[in-house]
């Protein structure tokens, strides 16, 4: 059965062996072939000898370099930390107007400031901090809780409604859900609130509801967004008379904002960042937007 | 199908799918409060749909010819067209996450269509039904040629047919209800997985016996790498998923294995499944296909025999190079790297064996798509096995890892190899199934070559241009010794190769598509052969052209 025979496109010999019509030639392994696993195996054998490799019971061979990758690592965790803390020291201690006159230093923030605000903000704020609906942007000159890195350091230090003993709390009821307002009162003081960035809707047909709301404004409202409208910092109201807005500044969403109510949350970093983090962060919002003393 | 049972054969399937429906009654008794509830549901109308077909004919008329002189061929047909479905379904959900990564609103905000529930439908979808259906249908086929034996079973290769679909079937559907063990490639979770593990060893079992009938002196290659498949997969399969449920009525389950051993185990599996799933089975399918098809002896039988060996043996110890810089020791670590490097070779071994059978049918290659599809799937098996063991050495892995160079490097396998092979044996054995002439159109398998050609270059192009962007953005620092970019800049950069990879990925499919197209014509319309006797025992003719 087993005859071998000869391939007339190679000159090989076949083993004899047929299946199905498929043969097999009988040629040896190429020599490049068992070089190259002679290579490959020599190469593990090194490794073998200089790294941790085989195990032994409850230990393990240590190799000749005697590396570890716990102990690289922490190696490396630690020059990294030398290498910045020339600066982060300096973030870390030096008062914030020494630093922002410190124009080189300044550079740094910057620099480190964007990754960490890619990696920790930009999910709500926006990668350029311009917010988003819902989110409040970081590049103009308003704030909820005020402007400037020691205010925006203590911010981000215990978050707004979070479960941090000093956390910042702003909550605005829901007016009309909860029945503190009836319909009619909702519309009229959205009327009112959106009369003032839209003083043109102050026509003679709406004067009377934009009235009757200014009267709900005054007894309802006014106590967290004060008389004026103008916001008040201590509790994280909106200026309601500048063009800026968290949630929008449509008639749809201001009523949307009073019938239902608007609870911000933004997560406490004290625990998830380092101080020469946050204080980087507080300055790199700080310089993005406008200045505010 | 049903007629080429004797009417004993035809009671004891019947037998067989009623248990299995009252398993799914149990199951949706049990389970009623839970998607294992929903499951018992779909094994009792898969198991009616096998129920209904037997009973359809149970007292039909007896077979006639005598079975004994032929091969076993219903379930292969069967395999073939259950496989191709799969690879669109499956294909389509990869273009479908590809695409919800350049534009996640293509979720539609529905928790069966987010991206964790969908992904596993792909890769299930692809490497299990495409694949796992292609494995079955082509290992019966190459078994009783190369053994001229008929299968070892009536009832047996049906079982393990269906019963793998079946366990597709709860796998994937399972991941749309949110039911996962949340282990890479190994999501079903223990009902299913008992299932499978019955499955299998049925495969194994069937396998063997029909090795051991047969008539020809040695056991050809291909044999050799189909029973690793199946042995090591069962291996592999059982270990990884020893398992708790919460409850006989809960579809959750824990794993028994604890913490960095956890994931030790789920990583030999992982990458074990790429070796003797992804790699040994299809290799299986090479080994015959390609001689057949270039009408060449195999260069070496001596190659063979050092491939052979060498990826078994290797590929065992190579699954830790997964874990790099991980909870993983150290020494695991550097074991996973070197024996990954000393696959390598035994890895070329086997494409260079089957590059080098080509020699003499270099001019078929150009002329013949199909057995170009079987030519380019070793050229990419030998590239993808090389960045393998590339990638595997410790600092390479760590610019590598965790980057869409990973994806690249899976899909330069997943695409250029696994599937060019399987495209390549069904359009070999499709004629010889259905005893065609040929395919129904030699020009719409020049098409499916150009576009699964293309697909496959401009997905892996990206990939590792991203990958690569990716990994290179994640260790650059500022002279101030501080990250220079935020994760968030990464994707940035990453979404014009997501489009480019969703691009890729849409060409593939278009191409599977053609190819059902062409193997449906195939199958209705192209001429009938007058074939040489294919016939177990009788010297048989080569099948193919």
């Amino acid at each position: 059965m087993e005859v071998s025979e000869r391939d007339p496109a190679t000159g090989r010999e076949t083993t004899g062996h047929e299946w199905n019509g498929i043969k097999e030639l009988d040629t040896p392994v190429p020599r490049g072939v068992l070089m190259f696993l002679i290579v490959t195996h020599i190469w593990a054998l090194a490794w073998w000898f200089l790294v941790p490799a085989w195990p032994l019971g409850t230990t393990y061979t240590k190799g000749l370099l005697g590396v570890d990758q716990q102990t690289t690592v922490e190696a490396r965790v630690i020059e990294g930390q030398r290498e910045r803390a020339a600066w982060t020291a300096r973030l870390e201690s030096e008062p914030y107007d020494a630093i922002m006159a410190d124009e080189a230093l300044m550079q740094t923030v910057r620099h480190t400031g964007r990754q960490l605000f890619g990696d920790n903000c930009a999910a709500c704020h926006g990668r350029d901090g311009k917010g988003g609906a819902n989110y409040p942007d970081l590049t103009d000159d308003d704030w909820l809780w005020g402007g400037g890195p020691q205010l925006i350091e203590q911010t981000m230090r215990v978050g707004i409604n979070t479960v941090h003993p000093e956390s910042r709390v702003g909550q605005m009821p829901a007016f009309g859900r909860d029945d503190m307002l009836d319909r009619n009162q909702v519309r009229d003081v959205a009327a009112y609130v959106y009369s003032l960035t839209n003083p043109d809707t102050s026509t003679p047909q709406n004067l009377d509801r934009i009235n009757a709301g200014k009267e709900v404004f005054v007894t309802t409202c006014a106590a967290c967004h004060g008389e004026n409208a103008q916001g008040n910092r201590e509790v994280g109201a909106p200026n309601l008379t500048d063009a800026y807005w968290v949630y929008g500044g449509s008639m749809d969403t201001i009523i949307a904002s009073i019938h239902g109510g608007r609870q911000g949350h933004m997560p406490t970093w004290d625990e998830r960042l380092t101080t020469a983090e946050i204080r980087t962060l507080a300055l790199f919002v700080h310089d993005l937007g406008t200045r505010q003393p | 199908m049903i007629s080429n049972l004797t009417s004993s054969e035809r009671q004891y399937a019947l037998l067989i799918a009623v248990a299995v429906a009252l398993a799914g009654l149990a199951m949706a008794a049990l389970g009623r409060s839970d998607t294992l509830g929903v499951h018992g549901v779909i094994v009792m109308l898969f198991a009616g749909v096998v129920i209904y077909l037997i009973m359809s004919s149970l007292y039909g008329p007896e077979p006639t010819e005598d079975r004994a002189v032929s091969y076993y061929d219903d379930p292969i047909k069967v395999g073939i067209v259950l496989s191709m479905a799969w690879a669109v379904f499956g294909m389509f959900m990869g273009v479908w996450v590809a695409a919800q990564l350049a534009w996640p609103d293509l979720a539609f905000d529905a928790a069966w269509s987010s991206f964790g529930r969908l992904r596993p439908t792909h890769t299930s979808g692809v490497i299990f039904g495409f694949g796992g259906n292609a494995l079955i249908a082509t290992s019966f086929h190459v078994v009783q040629r190369t053994s001229r034996a008929r299968l070892a079973g009536q009832i047996s290769p049906w079982f393990v047919l269906l019963g793998f679909n079946l366990f597709c079937v709860l796998a994937i559907s399972g991941y749309l209800l949110g039911t996962t063990q949340s282990k890479e490639y190994a999501e079903a979770e223990w009902y299913a997985d008992l299932w499978l593990v019955i499955v299998w060893v049925t495969y194994f079992i069937l396998y063997i016996a029909t090795i051991a009938r047969r008539k020809e002196p040695h056991i050809y290659v291909a044999n050799w790498y189909f029973m690793a498949f199946i042995l090591v997969v069962a291996i592999l399969h059982i270990v990884n998923n020893l398992a708790l449920p919460v409850s006989w009525g809960h579809a959750k389950s824990y794993t028994i294995w604890p913490g960095v051993q956890d994931a030790m185990v789920q990583w030999w599996y992982g990458h074990n499944a790429v070796a003797f799933f992804l790699t040994a089975g299809f290799l299986g399918m090479l080994y015959y296909y390609l001689p057949v098809r270039a009408q060449r002896p195999i260069f070496s039988y001596r190659l063979s025999i050092l491939s052979f060996w060498g990826i078994t043996f290797f590929y065992m110890w190579a699954g830790s190079h997964h874990l790099h810089y991980t909870a993983l020791p150290h020494w695991v670590q550097t074991l996973g790297m070197t024996f990954s490097v000393m696959l390598l070779v035994p890895s070329w071994a086997s494409a260079g064996n089957a590059l080098l059978t080509l020699n003499g049918a270099w001019h078929r290659v150009r002329d013949d798509a199909t057995l170009r599809f079987m030519m380019a799937a070793v050229v990419f098996y030998g590239l993808s096995t090389f960045e393998g063991s590339f990638m595997a050495i410790r600092p390479v892995n760590s610019l590598s890892h965790y980057t869409d160079w990973t994806v690249g490097h899976v899909h330069a396998g997943a695409l250029g190899w696994v599937a060019l092979i399987t495209f390549g044996s069904v359009y070999t054995l499709v004629p010889a199934l259905w005893k065609r002439e040929r395919m129904y159109s030699a020009a719409l398998v020049e098409v499916h070559f150009w576009l699964a050609i293309a697909g496959t270059l401009i997905y892996v192009f990206a990939m590792w241009n991203s990958g690569i962007i990716q990994g290179l953005m994640w260790r650059t620092y500022t002279e101030e010794g501080a990250l220079a970019y935020s994760f968030v800049d990464s994707l940035v950069a990453m979404y014009p190769y997501y489009i480019a990879r969703a691009f890729g990925g849409l060409l593939f499919l278009l191409g599977a598509v053609v190819g059902c197209y062409n193997i449906w014509m195939t199958v209705r319309s192209a001429p009938l052969a007058v074939r040489e006797t294919d016939a177990p025992v009788v010297p048989a003719a080569v099948p193919g052209e």
